[in-house]
């Protein structure tokens, strides 16, 4: 049924996001921390326990694919929803800064990606 | 009848369709005036932003073209709820190994991603000729992301100035992020779900990282969300507190 696989989507992202606001409050922040991170490590457990359940029958699975094919089209709404007026009317600082932090991050993107654990 | 308030009263839908059209205009500039040299999905986040521009322009508001009641879905479809919704949805394709193999990258990433932020944001506000400890660090702070700019600057009490300006650096990052990911992901080689993760930690907007890698590879979507998710938190975290005292105690 592909609503249960709707359903067990759902449950992972209330669950997770719970956390991280509760972790955020914990911690006395005013935001979330890493709840979309708990949200998908519990999908994926879920979703192996399910499997071995052989709960997994029919069409489970498209209700959580069709959200993941729709990925793109979100980010197409929110990128024409973002404020993206203010960026270039607040005068300079602002396109400095913003340009100058992404070619740095650029940069040490491949020398931070040489360092891997490993396996022993 | 009056026609826009019924687009309004449906405007899920309404950007539903709207949105269907952007991607298939996109889809056509790729394939016929571009050669597929930049994917469709890169064209229609660029597309999104120009009318996220020209809503501005046209408002005064600040969701972009969403504050046009016609277009007033995108509010709801491209927010926070639905963008999150997705990227958990794609968790599915992700390998565990793969990830603990990444693990400590990724942690050290968001470290450095964090401090490195910072440490510009206070440098260009120097440049900039502001000095007091509250201004700097909330212009740093907005260097991280645009959430963690206004949670420091009110946390610390800066002027609502120093604050739009933090925010408007955060929304800079935010979109140079989008753009510019898929131009230079060959050359930094974030081809693969390890540079995925480390990108993730060192850019943190959550934002730029989804539209970025979305625009990119999809399938990197979802390590890269990984370390995102926990930058802002552990910004508005240590940037009023840790940082900010640092700072204090250089100056």
């Amino acid at each position: 049924m592909l609503i249960y696989g709707l359903g067990l989507l759902a449950f992972s992202y209330l669950a997770g996001q719970l956390f991280g606001d509760f972790l955020g409050e914990l911690i006395g922040v005013q935001a979330n921390v890493g709840g979309v991170g708990f949200a998908m490590l519990l999908l994926v457990l879920l979703h192996n326990y399910f499997h071995k359940k052989q709960w997994l029958k029919g069409n489970f699975d498209e209700g959580i694919g069709f959200w993941s094919n729709m990925y793109i089209p979100v980010i197409v709404a929110m990128s024409a929803s973002q404020n993206a007026l203010l960026a270039f009317n607040k005068g300079v600082l602002p396109i400095v800064a913003g340009i100058l932090i992404v070619v740095i991050g650029f940069v040490l993107v491949p020398i931070i990606s040489k360092i891997k654990t490993t396996a022993s | 009848m009056n026609i826009i308030s019924f687009f309004e009263k449906n405007g899920m839908i309404t950007s539903f369709l709207l949105i269907a059209i952007i991607m298939l205009v996109a889809e056509q500039i790729s394939t016929r005036l571009l050669r597929k040299k930049i994917p469709g999905s890169a064209i229609a986040i660029l597309l999104g932003l120009v009318l996220a521009y020209y809503g501005g322009i046209l408002t005064g508001g600040e969701k972009g073209i969403a504050d046009i009641a016609f277009f007033s879905g995108f509010k709801l479809v491209g927010g926070s709820m639905f963008r999150d919704f997705c990227i958990v949805s794609t968790a599915l394709g992700v390998s565990f190994p793969v990830m603990l193999q990444a693990g400590k990258a990724g942690v050290i990433s968001l470290i450095i991603g964090l401090i490195v932020s910072f440490v510009v944001g206070i440098c260009v506000g120097l440049a900039f000729g502001y000095h007091d400890a509250e201004s700097l660090a909330t212009i740093g702070a907005g260097t991280l992301t645009f959430i963690v700019g206004p949670v420091t600057g009110s946390a610390l009490g800066a002027s609502s100035d120093v604050i739009a300006l933090s925010v408007a650096t955060g929304v800079v990052k935010a979109i140079a992020v989008t753009i510019f990911t898929p131009l230079i992901a060959s050359k930094i080689k974030l081809d693969n779900p390890h540079s995925a993760m480390v990108f993730g930690g060192i850019m943190g907007t959550t934002s730029g990282v989804a539209a970025g890698l979305a625009a990119t590879d999809q399938k990197l979507v979802p390590y890269g969300a990984l370390t995102a998710t926990f930058y802002t938190g552990l910004g508005c975290l240590l940037c009023p507190s840790v940082f900010y005292l640092a700072l204090k105690a250089l100056m």
